[in-house]
């Protein structure tokens, strides 16, 4: 059963446009699946490495604007930012990982919140090459349709699942985890954190800046403050794996669900509109005191304040 | 015999701080060294340096004719130098056949015999009933034969072992006992850091002596276990010879 | 140099002590907090935006000078402190989670909330405390009259500065003098010590997040008649007072107020000589430059020369 359950999720998402729902749900699918993979690309680096990023908008928008300076500057389809941002991605990576890696726990998360800041100001300075504040807008839509859309993110993040999947059974794996529990012992134990923890880094970056590729061919307009935020990118992404699960599999999956769905159902009440991010402040804050290792994480606690399961 | 490791001139410095002061001996291939002195005589420090957590301030380290001072833990533990620490350090939410599979990579060309590896040093330890409890519900005497399992995992030539019996029942030290002279018998070299004198001159071949960061003496049990400057730094006086 | 640069030189680096001095009792309330109980308070920035508000209202509505509003926005924020210590914070650091950073989580989402609620009550509008006094300014020509070079300085600016000095220098008395300033830094140094001496390290802990944020609240008070206020400008001053502790040294007031007034200095340079756009990226690569090359902070640079 529990094998089948994720090939009916992907086979109900995959014929929902057939299923006669509207666009506008469609788009909150669409962004629910980008999330999924956002979260995942994190869950690598944070949930199984131990390395929690406070910057991962840095990754999504270069990602992002990889595919939109193609656009703009070389005139060609923004498409092309999908496989070049794995490139580009990489060597950003490789630069915040140099200087971010070194640094223990909150340091490490201080540091990659700074370099998310960085970027942003620098997109928003470097105006010859991102357009600064005025953002980057794709004014040829390639299909007005959203079904394809929906098909290549879902791809994305199947991929994004199975790649996850067979690199934390193997030796990858067992490296991330022994760093994230005692860096010092896996050092001893012959593994050399500083390249793992780079590999966790690139592998996470990657997958993020993908995640942002797509968002520019999606949406069609990029700018800096949006897709270098903070608290909209960088932080979202962290609740949607500590809501859903830390360091397991379904953990973003959920927590993306139900991020977006309540971000748009927050959005859609006049009165509370302005307020979300009220909202998503107590649902962390409520999140870590109650349930620190997420939904799929503290299963166990769920089911005790319910009452279903073994009483012993 | 043949020396194994070779420590020459090694000092090291914290700010105006001496914590090892020019500290010179070999270990022999094959051979069980205890290194003792009272708390806070730079013994841990010791294996620190060679372990390489710290680079020595002064002096060199050289295992098996190859400089080996300045180099990463992950290198040493690479060429042949396992360690385990004084304050256990499990993998905490992973299982024990779990924490003893991430050491046994270093030398496994793929999951099965990293599984495989795991599984012989689980006997050899006597962890075998344990393996797929989670390490931080063990007891602290099976925690102390996990590290040393992670570290035989590695496939190491030489072993460093940090106080593994503190803290013990003696039924527990006897099965350590057992387990290191299991070690010897393999032919690993093995050092280790003891404050269980019995322990220590029952097993050790040569003692190496350390206070306050300085050499203060070098031989076989019997020579140790009479050196009025060793029973000084233990007792705080001399004593009558 | 001719008399006009040196004037600029001079000017740019009489702001500098002045901004650096301000920045310094932010920085002394985060190094305090972390130092102490090992916290990283990410919403350190939004209660110095509290502080400001409160001046703001009590400005507004019963026209109360802003510096006189230290003494009820410090105390408002000393209690918002240690209710969001004892409620929020304490609970989380007893939870046992695999992920050690959910402290640093928790006061994002405080944070949040603290940003939002105040975009909801205040709007996102631009506000100012505009006292009769704001664009007074003080020449030197008018002291000294025969004075080679023109120096000014502005009344809100030196009342701030010299009010910052003036608690900096009642915390140093506090911290070094009393009972209860001892015990905190025997707290910082030594958990378990401070704890075995008696020190009730818990009620410590919430004092000092009090204290902290009563520090910052003040610090928003002498921030509001010179700078313009509006709900996100938590953030900047987070990092502001983050980059201070990193390069003063963790747990050091004397590293914060040496960290404080380099960032002062070296921001009123660049804003001199190479543009006000240039400001926070100037502060992000002292940031790094202190997170890669001065791990320790400026306190471990004097600490080992002491020693060696």
């Amino acid at each position: 059963m529990k094998k089948i359950l994720p090939l009916i999720l992907i086979a109900a998402l995959a014929l929902s446009p057939f299923l006669g729902i509207n666009t506008y749900l469609l788009h909150v699918l669409i962004i629910a699946v980008m999330w999924t993979v956002i979260g995942m690309a994190w869950n690598l680096l944070g949930g199984y490495c131990g390395q929690v990023s406070f910057g991962h908008a840095a990754f999504f928008g270069v990602g992002a604007y990889t595919s939109g300076i193609l656009y703009s500057k070389l005139g060609l389809s923004a498409w092309w930012g999908l496989p070049l941002s794995v490139i580009v991605v990489t060597l950003f990576a490789l630069v915040i990982g140099y200087i971010c890696l070194r640094l223990r726990g909150p340091y490490f998360a201080l540091g990659t919140l700074a370099m998310g800041v960085i970027l942003r100001v620098s997109a928003e300075n470097l105006t010859g090459l991102t357009e600064g504040n005025l953002g980057i807008m794709i004014r040829e839509r390639t299909w007005v349709d959203k079904t394809w859309y929906l098909y290549i993110i879902l791809v994305l993040a199947v991929l994004t699942y199975l790649l996850l999947k067979k690199v934390i059974e193997s030796k990858l794996g067992y490296y991330f985890v022994a760093i994230r529990e005692d860096q010092d012992a896996a050092e001893s134990l012959g593994i050399d954190t500083t390249y793992y923890k780079t590999i966790a880094l690139c592998l996470s970056a990657i997958l993020t800046g993908l995640a942002g590729a797509f968002y520019t061919n999606y949406m069609g307009y990029i700018d800096p403050k949006v897709v270098f935020a903070l608290h909209d990118i960088s932080i979202v992404t962290i609740m949607v794996v500590m809501v859903g699960g830390v360091a397991t599999f379904w953990g973003p999956v959920i927590g993306a669900a139900i991020m977006v769905i309540m971000a748009e159902a927050i959005r859609s009440i006049p009165k509370l509109g302005a307020a979300h991010h009220t909202f998503f402040g107590v649902l962390l804050i409520v999140i870590i005191i109650f349930l620190p290792n997420g939904i799929v994480g503290d299963i166990p606690k769920l089911k005790r304040w319910f009452g279903i399961g073994k009483n012993p | 015999m043949m020396t194994l490791l070779e420590i020459k001139g090694v000092s090291r410095f914290f700010g105006g701080l001496a914590a090892l002061t020019d500290i010179s001996f070999q270990v022999g291939q094959g051979q069980i060294l205890g290194l003792i002195g009272p708390n806070g005589a730079g013994k841990t420090t010791l294996f620190n340096v060679i372990n390489g957590f710290y680079a020595p301030s002064r002096g060199e380290i050289s295992f098996k004719g190859e400089k080996i001072s300045g180099l990463k833990p992950h290198r040493v533990c690479a060429l042949g130098i396992a360690r385990t620490f004084q304050v256990v350090k499990p993998l905490q939410r992973m299982s024990v056949l779990d924490n003893v599979i991430a050491s046994a990579f270093l030398r496994a060309r793929n999951k099965a015999q990293a599984e495989e590896i795991a599984t012989e040093v689980l006997d050899f330890t006597g962890l075998q009933d344990d393996r797929d409890l989670l390490s931080k519900g063990l007891p602290l005497g099976k925690r102390k034969r996990l590290e040393m399992a992670r570290a035989l995992a590695t496939g190491p030539e030489m072993i460093l072992l940090d106080e593994s019996f503190a803290g013990l029942n003696p039924t527990e030290q006897n099965e350590c006992m057992s387990i290191i002279r299991k070690i010897q018998g393999k032919g690993i070299t093995i050092m280790i850091i003891e404050h269980h004198m019995q322990v220590i001159m029952s097993i050790s071949e040569k003692i190496v002596v350390l206070n306050y960061g300085q050499k203060i003496a070098e031989g076989s049990p019997e020579e140790i276990r009479n050196n009025p400057l060793v029973i000084e730094a233990y007792l705080g006086e001399p004593q009558g010879a | 140099m001719t008399s006009v640069q040196l004037e600029v030189l001079l000017q740019t680096l009489i702001s500098g002590i002045f901004l650096g001095g301000l920045y310094a009792l932010l920085g002394i309330g985060m190094t305090l907090i972390m130092g102490v109980m090992k916290i990283i308070n990410l919403a350190h920035g939004e209660l110095m935006m509290v502080g400001m508000y409160i001046a703001y209202v009590l400005f507004s509505v019963f026209h109360i000078d802003p510096y006189l509003s230290i003494f009820i926005a410090a105390p408002a924020l000393f209690l918002l402190g240690v209710l969001l210590q004892k409620y929020l914070i304490n609970p989380v650091l007893k939870v046992d989670s695999i992920l050690p950073e959910n402290q640093v989580i928790l006061t994002v989402g405080i944070g949040m909330v603290l940003a939002n609620l105040a975009t909801i009550i205040f709007t996102s509008d631009y506000r100012s405390t505009p006292v009769s006094y704001a664009t007074n300014a003080c020449y030197l020509s008018d002291l000294w009259k025969k004075s080679p070079l023109e120096l000014c300085v502005s009344i809100p600016w030196s009342v701030s500065f010299f009010f910052a000095v003036a608690i900096t220098a009642g915390l140093w008395f506090f911290l070094t003098k009393t009972d209860m300033g001892k015990s905190i830094r025997a707290t910082a140094q030594d958990n378990d010590a401070a704890l075995l001496m008696g020190v009730n390290v818990e009620k410590m802990r919430i004092f000092t997040f009090g204290l902290g944020s009563a520090l910052v609240g003040a610090a928003g008070c002498l921030f509001i008649p010179i700078y313009y206020l509006y709900p996100d400008l938590g953030g900047q001053f987070t990092l502001i007072a983050f980059v201070i502790t990193i390069l003063g040294g963790l747990g050091s007031t004397v590293g914060a107020i040496v960290g404080g007034l380099i960032l002062g200095v070296f921001e009123s340079l660049t804003a001199t000589y190479i543009g006000m756009g240039w400001a926070p990226v100037g502060r992000f690569i002292i940031f790094i430059a202190a997170l890669i090359f001065i791990p320790g902070g400026i306190v471990s640079l004097i600490k080992s020369r002491r020693l060696s």
